[in-house]
């Protein structure tokens, strides 16, 4: 008897449960249901995060790096990565990781200079030591480092050394900086022009609509990659980096847009039915208003979806160009420019490290995919 | 039909019009004329600059009229196969594109058909086993393969082959074949390194085939009409083969389309890491010594393929499914 009651209870209490959580999906904003939706993806969640972790470290690139990108030392050329040990020779075990010094050896069979571990010093790895001093953003000095070795004379290459000796680690860092920005940048400038050319094309429709769409199927119809290729190598070679890097960024973008625009064009085509555009209309809302007030809002969410997944393609065609050679070029560090030192087959067969801004780019573009994807399902929280 | 195929038609040429507008702007882009860039190379050569060399090449590029005559001058070169001249290489383009070309469709190609062959089966496959462990093992992998640069594969597998097998798996010839002219052993040993390209361009583009597939294939066997198949006994791969594979596979021949500037543009990058003799070393190579009735050739006939082979790929679909020629009337 106790048994059924306690039963019929649990089944009441379910009952409302279920009605307060039925209630709080009615009562619930628009982003606030997308935001629920977006949280059930677990590797959108992930994505997102390691998203966010990138662009803190292509925002305080100096900080994080623990040496110049720019500082060389040939006797460190092609240094391998140095490893990190928390036990010592004695078998002492050491909570706070540590390396030992670097010295270099000839082979006695090959005479090839090799580097090894000098046994005898150890340096603690630091949190917030003291280095290089920089200029953060170009604004703050300082000389405080996220992580480094306190001893000056000691050095360290987390991810190895390149040709000149400079720290992969630090460069991988401020590349960042550039490769990431490129594809928001880009983006950026794709979002204008497609929304415009999209909207108009949308809106209007007719024979705007026919030319406009006629010009995104003749542009998706040309191979970017030869395309850009003419067009980065027609950039002069005086030009300053920062409007090397603008030049490519527009250049990019003046061929990304076209995905933009086709979303845009069909979502306007297919709100301009809705029967709140026409009451809008109806009540004396001048066309502006409608489009911004009314039809955009009802819209952003794929915007944004769409614009995450345009953004891996802006960072890949970056990284494909300045591979190449064509896109940016030293002294700006990209890791399309980093990779552009892979190309050399016998660096590489010696010190694989070199690859690894590659692996950067593929964590990058893959966070971004999965993101746009969560945001993609999320974008229409009332469908299904 | 018809009809749709004359108007599909009218319209490329107006693309391939458009296509050389661009091709022709990227002759005009570099600043000065090439001309003037041709003499300074050869004057910081030791070479003697010929004035009356150069006025006859000034001539017969039209460089002392105005922009639309130039253009009108190279375009009707272009219809009676003279591209130009290469000032990079002292020969005319189209001594040195033919070749190429046919080398960049070949491989552009055969990674179509190896794209399409992996993509339907893995697809199939994990359509008819999802949630299997096949399954997520081939979502994991096209996951990644769409979102690794071709030409980062190409490096890691040339490094690999370096460094475990200590052979380079760059280039499409052996030692000995590399000039040597056409022969059936030419055409074996091309055939034997062709795979490194393949497996370098289809990854990206394979993955792309497996989801489209994938999810053609699930939506179908959902129908209803499957189930009554299965219910009045047909065999399972029976079934499966003679409807819904059949209709999940139109798409496959659309992507063919959007495949297609996809492959061209891997097919771009990779062969200069692969060092694979196609477009993409001379194309880059043009670039860079701003060589440009080259480099505007290349490109000119990259996208000429491209429309060419999207005008293909949109009427065999037509073809295939007559909702689509109707429905774009």
């Amino acid at each position: 008897m106790a048994a059924e009651q306690r039963q019929e209870q649990l089944v009441v209490a379910e009952r409302a449960a279920l009605r307060e959580e039925g209630e709080r999906v009615f009562v619930a904003s628009q982003w606030q249901l997308m935001w629920w939706r977006f949280r059930k993806h677990k590797m959108a969640l992930v994505s997102g995060a390691i998203l966010i972790l990138l662009y803190s470290v292509a925002l305080f690139a100096e900080f994080v790096a623990p040496y110049d990108p720019h500082k060389y030392d040939v006797k460190f050329t092609y240094a391998p990565p140095t490893r990190l040990h928390f036990i010592d020779e004695a078998g002492r075990f050491h909570l706070r990781p540590f390396v030992y010094g670097l010295k270099q050896e000839r082979d006695p069979k090959t005479m090839k200079m090799l580097f090894a571990e000098d046994r005898t010093k150890i340096y603690p790895l630091r949190f917030f030591v003291r280095g290089a001093p920089y200029k953060l953003w170009g604004l703050f000095s300082a000389d405080r480092h996220l992580f480094g070795l306190e001893e000056k004379d000691a050095v360290f290459f987390l991810l190895g050394a390149d040709r000149m000796g400079r720290d992969l680690f630090s460069r991988i860092v401020y590349g960042t900086r550039i490769s990431m920005s490129v594809g928001l940048v880009g983006i950026g400038i794709s979002l204008v022009l497609g929304v415009l050319i999209g909207g108009v094309s949308g809106y209007y429709g007719g024979a705007i609509d026919t030319v406009i769409q006629r010009l995104i199927e003749f542009i998706r119809s040309i191979p970017t990659i030869p395309l850009w290729m003419a067009l980065s190598a027609a950039v002069p070679k005086e030009w300053s980096p920062l409007r090397v890097y603008f030049a490519i960024t527009v250049l990019l973008s003046l061929i990304g847009w076209t995905s933009m625009a086709r979303v845009v064009r069909g979502r306007f085509l297919a709100l301009r039915e809705e029967d709140f555009v026409m009451a809008a209309l109806l009540v004396g809302a001048s066309e502006l208003r409608v489009i911004l007030r009314h039809m955009v809002p009802s819209f952003l969410s794929h915007i944004i979806a769409s614009l995450t997944l345009g953004i891996p393609g802006m960072i890949l065609a970056e990284t494909s160009l300045s591979f190449l050679g064509l896109g940016l070029r030293p002294p700006v560090i990209s890791w399309g420019v980093l990779l552009q030192e892979s190309q050399n087959l016998r660096a590489v067969a010696t010190s694989p490290w070199l690859l690894l801004p590659g692996v950067a780019v593929v964590l990058a573009v893959l966070a971004f995919n999965f993101v746009g994807d969560g945001l993609r399902d999320a974008a229409d929280p009332y469908a299904r | 039909m018809l009809e749709f195929i004359v108007r599909r038609l009218g319209l490329m040429v107006l693309t391939l019009f458009a296509v050389t507008l661009v091709a022709f702007a990227v002759i005009e882009l570099p600043p000065g004329d090439y001309l003037t860039a041709y003499a300074a190379t050869l004057a910081a050569s030791g070479d003697t600059v010929d004035k009356e060399q150069l006025e006859s090449l000034k001539r017969r590029f039209g460089l002392d009229q105005p922009m639309y005559m130039r253009y009108l001058k190279w375009i009707w070169g272009v219809l009676h196969g003279d591209f130009g001249y290469s000032f990079g290489w002292n020969k005319p383009v189209s001594e040195l594109i033919w070749e190429r070309m046919a080398l960049t469709v070949a491989v552009t190609f055969s990674a179509l058909i190896f794209t399409w062959v992996v993509g339907f089966l893995i697809g199939v496959y994990s359509a008819t086993h999802q949630y299997s462990a096949g399954d997520y093992i081939f979502t994991a992998i096209s996951f990644i393969g769409l979102g690794i640069p071709e030409f980062l594969i190409a490096l890691v597998l040339m490094w690999v082959g370096y460094r475990y097998f200590n052979a380079n798996i760059g280039g499409l010839f052996s030692q000995e074949y590399q000039t040597a002219p056409w022969s059936w052993g030419k055409f074996v040993d091309m055939l034997k390194h062709l795979w490194v390209p393949l497996i370098v361009l289809g990854v990206g583009g394979t993955a792309g085939m497996i989801r489209i597939m994938r999810a053609n294939l699930l939506d179908e066997l959902r129908k209803p009409y499957v189930i009554t198949a299965r219910a009045k006994g047909l065999r399972e791969r029976h079934l499966l083969l003679k409807y819904p594979v059949r209709i999940a596979l139109n798409p496959f021949v659309s992507t063919a389309g959007w495949a297609l500037p996809g492959l061209i543009n891997g097919a771009t990058i990779i062969s200069v890491v692969l060092s694979l003799p196609t477009n993409g070393p001379l194309l880059l190579n043009a670039l860079m010594v701003q060589d440009m009735y080259l480099a505007a050739s290349f490109i000119l006939l990259l996208s000429a393929l491209t429309i060419i082979g999207t005008l293909i790929s949109d009427i065999l679909l037509a073809w295939l499914d007559p909702r689509i020629r109707y429905a774009r009337r």
